[in-house]
C-alpha cells in the first residue's frame, strides 16, 4: 500500500499523541493517585433506603481526621447539603457515599473535580481532601424532572476550631 | 445529465428523506434558540422552566436522531446509486423504510410535545438519553423503536443493491462511497441492538406495566452500548462528503482511497467498545472497564487525525489545480464563495476544535472536572452540531440542484450562510467550553442558584450568557436563510434547468488498486469488531445482570 511520506510522518505523530493521552491518565493514577469511581460502593435498595445506613444521612467522624458523608439525592434536593448545608472541617479527609431515591441525579461541586452520578441503586464512594475552611456549591447535573433547576445546595469547610462535633 | 433524470425515482428518496431531515433541523434548531434564550435568562417568555425540558427533549430527538438519521439515508442513497449506478432494487421496500422512520418519528415527536399541551394525556419529558427510571409514555418508545426498525430496513436497502451490483462485477474493487455506506451500517447493526434490547426488552414492557422495575445502571450501560457509537452515525456521513464530494468542490481529487477505507474500517472496529467513557463517574461500574474504554476512545482519535491529514491534503492538491502556489497561497486561490465548499471547510476546522475538546472528555480524570457541564454540549455543538450539520447543509447546497433539477436559489444567501453559523457557533461553543470549566451544569432550565456561585476561569460568567445568547440566534437566523435556500430551490422551478454541478467523482490520486483486498472483507471487520466489543463489554455486563435482569431495580417515575 502507498502512503505519502507526510502522512507517514503525520501518522507517527498521531499515534504518539495518543500514546500520549494514556500516558498521561495512567500518570494520574499511579502517581498523584486519581481514582475513578467505580463499584466500591456496593448496590443498595433505592426502594427501602430507610433500612439502610441512607435512613440517617449525614456526616460521621470515623477516624483523627476522617469523616464519612452519606448523602441522599431525591427530586428536588440533596439530604443534606439543600436543607442545611454539609459541614466538614478543614484538613479533613471526607468519603462521601452518595445514592438516589428515585431517579437518576448527579453530585458536583461546582468548579472542582468532586463530581460523580447518583443512581438509583447504585452507591458513589468519592474521597476528597479538604484543606483549606471554603464554601463550595453542590450542583445536581443531570436532569431529573421539572423541578432541577431548583437542585443544589452547599459544603461548607470550616476551620479545624470551630468545627463542632455537635453538628455531625 | 443531472442525478435526477439518471435515477428520478431515487432522487424522490433522496429528496424527501432530506425534507424530512431539515424540517426537523428547522423545528429543533427552533427549540435550540429558545434554550439559548432561557437558560440565559435574556429572555424566559417563550415557555415556562418546566416546560423547557419538553423543549429540550424535542430539541435533542430532532436533531440528533431524526434529523442525523434522515439526512444519513438520504445521503447514502444517492452515494449508493451514484457509485454503483444503479437504482435501489424496489420502490415499495425503500418506501417501507422511509415510512417506519417516519411513522416512528411523528410518534416520538407527538408524545414529546404532547407535554407543552396539558389536555393531551401523553408527555415524554426524558431527553433524548431517557434514563430510567424516568418514564416516557409508551409511544415514545414504540416511535423509537420503528424509527430504529426503519433504519435497519434502509441498510438493507443498501446491502441488496450493492449484492446485485457484485454479481454483476466479481473480483471488482467495491466503489468508494459503497464502500463507506456497508462500513457505517455494519457499525449501526452493531451498536443499535443496544438500544433495541434496552427499549424493546426493558423499557417499553416497563412503561405498559408488563414488568414492575428495571434496572436503571443497565438499561443506562445499554444506552451509552449505542450512544458513543451513534455520534460516529452523525459523523461517518460527514466524512463520507468530505473524502468523495469537497476534494471535487475544490477543484481537485481524493488524495488517498486506500487511507479512507482505512479510515472507515477503524471506525467499524473501534466505534462501539468505547461506550463506558460517558460513564467514567458512574458508580457500579469497576474502573478497570473504565480504562478499557478509555483506551479503545483514545484509539478512536486515529481515524480522525488521519482524516484531517487527507483531507487537507486533497484541499491542498485543489487549490493548487486552481492556479494556487506557494506554501498557503494555495488557500487564496480555493473557492470560498461557493457554499457547498465554504460549509464543509468551516465544519471541519469546527470539529477540529471539537476533537480537542473531545480529547479532555475522553482523559478519564481530568473527565470530572467537565463532566455533565456546559463544556459537553459545547464540544458536541462543534461535532453534531457543526462538523455533521454543517456538512449537510453544505452537501445540501451541491445537492438539492442534482436531485431536483432545479438551478440554486438565492445563492446570495446561501454564499453567507456557512460563515454567519461559523459566527454563531464561536460565540456559543466558546462560551459554554469555559462555562463548563466553571461547573456551570448542562441540561438545566435556570442554571442561576441561591446557594452556588460560578466562578468563570477565563472571562465572567455574564460575559459568556451574553456570547451563548447572541450565538444561539445568529445560528437560528443561519438556519432560516439555508430552509429559504434549499425549499426555494426545491419549490422554486420545474425541473428543468440546465445546472452547473454534477454528480461525477473524478478518480483520486491513488486509488483502491493501491490498496491491499483485505480491506474490502467486510465479514473479517465484522467479526474482529463484535471481539472488541465482547472484551470491553462481556464481563462488565454479566456483571450487571449477575444479581437479576432487573435488580437493582426501580419502579417507573412518569415526568
Amino acid at each position: 500500500m502507498e502512503i505519502h511520506r507526510y502522512e507517514k510522518l503525520w501518522t507517527v505523530g498521531a499515534l504518539l499523541l495518543i500514546v500520549g493521552l494514556i500516558a498521561t491518565v495512567t500518570y494520574g493514577a499511579v502517581g498523584p493517585g486519581v481514582t475513578m469511581v467505580d463499584d466500591s460502593g456496593g448496590t443498595v435498595d433505592a426502594d427501602s433506603l430507610g433500612d439502610t445506613e441512607f435512613s440517617d444521612p449525614g456526616v460521621t467522624q470515623v477516624g483523627e481526621n476522617e469523616y464519612e458523608v452519606h448523602v441522599v439525592a431525591r427530586q428536588f434536593l440533596f439530604q443534606p447539603g439543600t436543607a442545611e448545608p454539609i459541614r466538614v472541617p478543614a484538613n479533613s479527609e471526607v468519603t462521601f457515599y452518595i445514592t438516589a431515591a428515585d431517579v437518576v441525579h448527579g453530585f458536583e461541586l461546582a468548579g472542582t473535580n468532586v463530581n460523580t452520578m447518583a443512581i438509583p441503586g447504585q452507591v458513589a464512594e468519592v474521597t476528597v481532601q479538604f484543606d483549606e475552611p471554603a464554601e463550595y456549591g453542590i450542583v445536581c447535573h443531570e436532569y431529573c424532572g421539572s423541578g432541577h433547576h431548583t437542585m443544589a445546595g452547599q459544603l461548607v469547610v470550616v476551620p479545624e476550631d470551630e468545627y463542632d462535633t455537635e453538628d455531625s | 445529465m443531472a442525478y435526477v433524470d439518471d435515477f428520478p425515482t431515487d432522487a424522490r428518496i433522496v429528496r424527501w428523506n432530506m425534507a424530512v431531515a431539515f424540517l426537523a433541523l428547522g423545528i429543533g434548531g427552533l427549540f435550540g434558540m429558545v434554550q439559548a434564550l432561557h437558560r440565559t435568562g435574556i429572555f424566559r417568555g417563550f415557555v415556562s422552566s418546566a416546560d423547557y425540558y419538553t423543549v429540550l427533549t424535542g430539541h435533542g430527538v430532532l436533531l440528533a436522531l431524526v434529523f442525523t438519521t434522515f439526512a444519513l439515508c438520504g445521503l447514502f442513497t444517492w452515494g449508493v446509486t451514484r457509485s454503483l449506478d444503479r437504482s435501489l432494487p424496489s420502490v415499495r421496500f425503500s418506501m417501507t423504510w422511509f415510512g417506519l422512520m417516519l411513522v416512528g418519528s411523528i410518534m416520538a415527536a407527538a408524545a414529546i410535545l404532547g407535554g407543552l399541551v396539558p389536555s393531551i394525556p401523553m408527555s415524554a419529558d426524558v431527553l433524548y438519553t431517557f434514563y430510567a427510571p424516568m418514564k416516557a409514555h409508551p409511544v415514545f418508545y414504540i416511535g423509537l423503536t420503528l424509527f430504529i426498525v426503519g433504519s435497519w430496513l434502509a441498510g438493507v436497502d443498501w446491502f441488496r443493491t450493492y449484492w446485485r451490483w457484485r454479481d454483476d462485477n466479481a473480483g471488482e474493487r467495491i466503489p468508494l462511497q459503497t464502500f463507506m455506506v456497508l462500513t457505517t451500517m455494519l457499525m449501526w447493526y452493531i451498536s443499535s441492538v443496544g438500544v433495541a434490547v434496552e427499549v424493546l426488552f426493558f423499557l417499553l414492557p416497563w412503561s405498559l406495566g408488563l414488568i414492575a422495575e428495571v434496572d436503571p445502571l443497565l438499561t443506562r450501560t445499554l444506552f451509552w452500548y449505542f450512544g458513543h457509537p451513534v455520534v460516529y452515525f452523525w459523523l461517518m456521513p460527514a466524512y463520507f462528503i468530505w473524502y468523495t464530494v469537497l476534494p471535487k468542490l475544490s477543484g481537485g481529487r481524493l488524495f488517498s482511497d486506500p487511507l479512507a477505507r482505512v479510515v472507515f474500517v477503524l471506525f467499524l472496529l473501534l466505534s462501539t467498545p468505547v461506550g463506558f467513557h460517558h460513564q467514567y463517574v458512574d458508580p457500579g461500574i469497576p474502573e478497570g472497564f473504565k480504562f478499557i474504554a478509555m483506551t479503545n476512545t483514545m484509539f478512536l482519535l486515529l481515524p480522525s487525525l488521519l482524516t484531517a491529514f487527507t483531507v487537507v491534503a486533497s484541499i491542498e492538491h485543489g487549490g493548487r489545480q486552481r492556479g494556487g502556489e506557494g506554501r498557503l497561497g494555495w488557500l487564496r486561490s480555493l473557492p470560498w464563495d461557493e457554499p457547498a465548499f465554504a460549509g464543509c471547510v468551516l465544519a471541519g476546522l469546527m470539529f477540529a476544535a471539537g476533537g480537542f475538546s473531545g480529547m479532555i472528555n475522553a482523559g478519564m480524570n481530568i473527565n470530572y472536572l467537565i463532566h455533565n457541564t456546559l463544556w459537553v454540549p459545547g464540544h458536541f455543538h462543534l461535532t453534531v452540531g457543526t462538523a455533521s450539520a454543517l456538512t449537510f447543509m453544505a452537501a445540501g447546497y451541491w445537492l438539492f440542484p442534482q436531485i431536483t433539477g432545479n438551478r440554486l436559489r438565492f445563492r446570495s444567501l446561501a454564499t453567507i450562510q456557512p460563515y454567519l453559523w461559523f459566527v454563531g457557533m464561536t460565540l456559543m461553543s466558546n462560551a459554554m467550553h469555559r462555562a463548563g470549566l466553571a461547573g456551570v451544569p448542562r441540561r438545566t432550565a435556570e442554571p442561576q442558584y441561591g446557594s452556588v456561585t460560578f466562578e468563570g476561569v477565563v472571562g465572567g460568567v455574564s460575559e459568556m450568557r451574553i456570547q451563548i445568547a447572541i450565538g444561539g440566534t445568529l445560528l437560528f437566523v443561519a438556519l432560516v436563510l439555508f430552509l429559504l435556500v434549499v425549499f426555494g430551490t426545491w419549490l422554486g422551478g420545474d425541473g428543468t434547468d440546465t445546472l452547473r454541478v454534477n454528480s461525477s467523482i473524478p478518480a483520486p490520486l491513488s486509488g483502491p488498486e493501491h490498496s491491499p483486498k483485505i480491506l474490502d472483507n467486510l465479514k473479517l471487520w465484522t467479526a474482529i469488531a463484535i471481539v472488541l466489543i465482547v472484551i470491553a463489554y462481556g464481563l462488565p455486563l454479566s456483571a450487571l445482570v449477575a444479581d437479576g435482569l432487573f435488580a437493582p431495580g426501580s419502579p417507573p417515575i412518569p415526568v
